[in-house]
């Protein structure tokens, strides 16, 4: 197994290259060194030294202590870890688009333009919404950018008192901090024991006061909020607006519209449904869709289309800029190519697919973990913990006994509903094969926690490292290769 | 069957059979009736993989690629070749954020990597695992310093790039905060008008360099100017250039930021990019985003870890200073990839070359007659000349041959309607450059 931790910095060697260059005819023609010496640095940057084939060894051999989606089972809740196809990271590395200055003239890069407004069309078409802006770099950004639609649309009607978001109680954790980047604040409510909106609650929240209610459906519980059509009405009829946070879209393909439901706002995740590939932790890709009311508002540029040809707006009526230019532009490729290969007649069958994985994996399970939800799932399902638990074998024991066999392990302690939860996600990519073995582990692992449960308190064992040690990390901030050195001629312990 | 899904029909019923229901539809019940979409989506129907690389093809040839003399924010630098198969590796690619660290250790390494880089290069402490791009970047970098001195007012200075202050406008509006001016003066931030803006309820000056003219500015005198009013002081830097240039660590800056495109970044008609933020390391609880730490595992031995994690939006909620999770993180090994390869000597060079190249166009264009140098200030790789040349007859007669450059400075207002910028990397060679000269040299 690959264990080496080593800093490429550890493995420079003074004077060696991984870059030659070429005779330069301005070689000696206004030295940068005529700069007064106030504007230049004192000391060189102490990069690495190292040879192309050391680079190439260094991060190959890091890439294998990783676990990507062409690994094994990945069935991380709330994060859609479906397959990414090559197809789309082929189309997007045409040099023509890799190439392409931002700041070129449109008629030059029509080609690109095109792919957004028709990608932009066909992700309204999918929302239902009016019309969409791919420039949002992320999911949380797509949720700024689509409270500042919803701040300026009130601030334009001259009502300013509306400052307050409702927020359910079982909310992903961005949805309360893009409020309060938003410059409004948050009106949390309370769920019920199943994990759906309380429609009393958020009776007492509804006043003049509200600029909105931010809701996931599924919500992060993986279920549906069967009283969503009163509760957008709700909101509408006190004056508000709804987003959509488009988390879990991926169970609502095929089955039912963001914007059929009342919706004004929100983002998708083209990393999450797209199948654009998640990188570790982006670039990912956050569009906002707005209803025809909130289209002025959307963020410039916009790109329009005016007989056939394809052009930036510019625009100050809307919430202004909120990114250096369209976003993530070879991301929203991949996931143009995604949609056109999936097409109308595939993309619908999504959602069901997606959700029967996800109940198959429930019933397969109920029996070993506690099913604190008992009606059907969507796109996810949600166990609290070990249901036979002598040990006391907690959530975290069970993720890192999982991970040592070749499957990621599903999202743990969230929702923060659930004291022990696990949630996982099973995506419509994934073959019964899988969901079986998967069960047959998860069933294994259940009853190792009976039988021998240090099997599990002590896993991993078999990793690049085992358990880790978060305490000593947030105790000692060693944050670069500088503090580590600097620690290690204090700090004897730190041998490593 | 659909290639992207497995499901074989005998699978779907075995699969039925187990939770019980005689159809899928079942699952859906609690969706209510009036509201489920009974139609087929208006889009196209499926395509195959030929079919879909005729249809890029045709799009890729209606995007021009040309020599680029251009910057304001983005750059054509030498992108070496060994970086594109190690990002394309599925480990790295198609792996979640690392949140399980016993099997993220790649990408956790990769990040402590690069943030070690981008203190060396700062010369300040601490970089987070890096934001969006570059007026991202600076617009939280704004927010933070309002989180860090607990003040509303942020002083921006009209020398940096336009769009950079747009989006930086943007935040701040929204998060409540006052945004404010200060204007420009031969070519940098004008000191007496930054004087004048400055009082006790300032949190931060924002200030690039080089500039949206490719100036060189003199941060470290205005970090001085700060002192008194202990407003921080927030330094937008091409990072690139720092291999060269005073870091703001020297230059007394409390938080830097900016994008990390010129680390030979594909310009990709403006992303993905990356913006990087490092600061001093007394503002590290207020800095958004992740930060990975060294730490061991159970066996004392080496590891790597997201840590300071209590900052974080899914730990704090609305108490959170910044809303960010996803980030760059791909991008992010893409520059650390590129800095291992350049080094200690080849980012230096790159730099050099590009100054070099820079100064090389600008004495040729002056010498046409037709320019001048716009402000007797120093400049790095992009350059700003004042002309009575119409923009769109530049722009069209280096067009025509195949080169994109000439930025119109027009849109930033009346006094810099004569104004047009020029950028040059170490990709130019001096065929392209002299060629840029007898194009431009040849107008009236």
């Amino acid at each position: 197994m690959n264990t080496d931790a080593t800093l490429i910095f550890e493995k420079s060697r003074s004077g060696r290259k991984a870059v030659s260059f070429s005779d330069y005819p301005y070689d000696g023609h206004r030295p940068f060194e005529e700069l007064d010496q106030s504007l230049l640095r004192e000391e060189p940057a102490l990069l690495p030294e190292v040879s192309e084939l050391d680079v190439l060894r260094h991060y190959t051999n890091m890439s294998q202590k990783n676990f990507g989606v062409e690994n094994g089972f990945y069935p991380l809740g709330s994060c859609t870890m479906k397959y990414n196809p090559k197809i789309n990271d082929e189309v997007q590395n045409f040099p023509a688009f890799k190439n392409a200055h931002p700041d070129q003239p449109a008629s030059s890069v029509q080609g690109i333009l095109k792919i957004y407004h028709e990608l932009a069309n066909h992700l309204s078409e999918i929302s239902g919404m009016a019309e969409t802006s791919l420039n949002p770099c992320a999911g949380a950004h797509g949720e700024l950018t689509g409270l500042m639609i919803m701040k300026a649309y009130h601030e334009k009607n001259g009502d300013y008192k509306r400052t307050k978001v409702i927020v359910p109680d079982s909310a992903h954790g961005t949805n309360p901090a893009s409020t309060s980047v938003a410059g409004m604040d948050v009106a949390e409510i309370e769920s019920t024991d199943e994990g759906r909106v309380k429609l009393s609650s958020l009776k007492e929240a509804l006043g003049d006061d509200i600029a909105g209610m931010m809701l996931t459906n599924p919500n992060t519980l993986g279920i549906f909020e069967k009283d969503i059509c009163k509760i957008t009405d709700m909101v509408h009829e006190a004056g508000g607006l709804m987003y959509y946070d488009g988390a879990n879209l991926n169970a609502m393909l095929g089955k039912v519209r963001p914007g059929d439901m009342g919706f004004d706002i929100l983002h998708l995740n083209l990393h999450k449904t797209f199948s654009t590939p998640h990188g570790g932790g982006g670039p990912g890709s956050g569009p906002v869709g707005v209803c025809e009311h909130l289209k002025e508002f959307l963020p410039s540029p916009r790109v329009r289309k005016h007989d056939g040809d394809y052009y930036l707006e510019e625009t100050n009526a809307g919430i202004g800029r909120v990114t250096f230019h369209l976003g993530n532009v070879l991301v929203w490729i991949r996931a143009y190519a995604y949609v056109l290969t999936l097409g109308h007649e595939n993309i619908k069958d999504i959602g069901p697919l997606a959700t029967l994985n996800a109940n198959y994996v429930r019933e397969l399970l109920r029996d070993d973990y506690q099913l604190p939800i008992s009606s059907y799932c969507m796109h996810e399902c949600v166990f609290d913990g070990l249901k036979d638990n002598p040990h006391g074998v907690r959530t975290l024991d069970v993720a890192k006994r999982l991970i040592e066999q070749d499957m990621h392990a599903p999202t743990i302690y969230f929702p923060l509903l659930f004291k022990e939860a696990i949630m996982v996600e099973p995506t419509e990519t994934e073959s019964k094969e899988t969901l079986d073995r998967f069960a047959s582990l998860m069933k294994a692992i259940a009853k190792e926690a009976k039988d021998n449960p240090d099997v599990l308190k002590n896993a991993p064992q078999k990793t690049p490292v085992k358990r880790i040690d978060e305490v000593f990390a947030a105790r000692k901030l060693i944050l670069s290769y500088r503090d580590y050195l600097d620690y290690k001629k204090d700090d004897e312990a730190l041998d490593f | 069957m659909f290639k992207y899904f497995p499901h074989t029909p005998e699978d779907v019923e075995a699969m039925k059979d187990k939770i019980g229901i005689a159809s899928v539809d079942e699952l859906f019940q609690d969706i209510p009736e009036d509201v489920l979409f009974h139609h087929a989506y208006d889009i196209p129907s499926a395509m195959d993989e030929d079919g879909l690389r005729r249809l890029f093809k045709s799009l890729a040839d209606q995007t021009t690629s040309y020599t680029v003399f251009s910057g304001g924010g983005s750059y054509d630098h030498y992108r070496p070749s060994v970086i594109d198969p190690l990002i394309g590796r599925q480990e790295f690619e198609t792996a979640y954020t690392p949140y399980q660290p016993e099997v993220s250790q790649g990408t956790l390494q990769y990040i402590f990597e690069y943030q070690s880089m981008v203190q060396m290069l700062t010369g300040l402490d601490v970089s987070n695992a890096s934001m969006y791009d570059g007026p991202t970047a600076a617009a939280e970098a704004c927010l933070m310093a309002c989180a860090a001195t607990k003040r509303d007012k942020v002083l921006v200075s009209k020398t940096l790039n336009p769009k950079m202050i747009s989006v930086v406008k943007t935040y701040l509006k929204t998060n409540n905060r006052t945004f404010v001016m200060v204007e420009e003066k031969n070519g940098v931030t004008d000191r007496e008008d930054l004087k004048e803006k400055l009082d006790d309820d300032v949190a931060a000056v924002l200030i690039g360099k080089p500039n949206v003219f490719g100036i060189i500015e003199d941060v470290k005198s205005i970090g001085k100017l700060l002192e008194n009013h202990k407003a921080l002081l927030i330094e937008n830097a091409d990072i690139s250039t720092l291999s060269i240039l005073s870091t703001p660590g020297e230059d007394g800056a409390d938080i830097a930021c900016g994008d990390c495109q010129s680390l030979g970044m594909p310009m990709a008609y403006g992303g993905p990019t990356l913006g990087y933020l490092a600061s001093k390391k007394k503002y590290v609880r207020k800095m958004p985003g992740r930060i990975c730490g060294m730490t061991k595992d159970k066996d004392n031995k080496r590891a790597y870890v997201l840590t300071l994690q209590a900052r974080e939006q899914h730990i704090r909620r609305e108490k959170a200073n910044s809303n960010i999770c996803s980030n760059q993180s791909l991008m992010v090994l893409y520059v650390t990839i590129y800095m291992s390869v350049m080094g200690r000597e080849g980012l230096i060079e790159v730099n050099k070359r590009s100054y070099q190249g820079a100064h090389a166009l600008a004495e040729g264009l002056i010498d046409t007659g037709n320019f001048e140098l716009a402000y007797d200030q120093p400049f790095f790789k992009e350059f700003t000349l004042k002309t009575n040349l119409n923009h769109d007859l530049i722009r069209e007669a280096l067009l025509e041959k195949g080169i994109f450059g000439g930025i119109s400075l027009a849109p930033l207002g009346e006094s810099y309607e004569r104004l047009v910028t020029f950028a040059v990397t170490e990709r130019r060679t001096k065929d392209e450059i002299d060629e840029v000269i007898d194009i431009l040299g040849g107008l009236s």
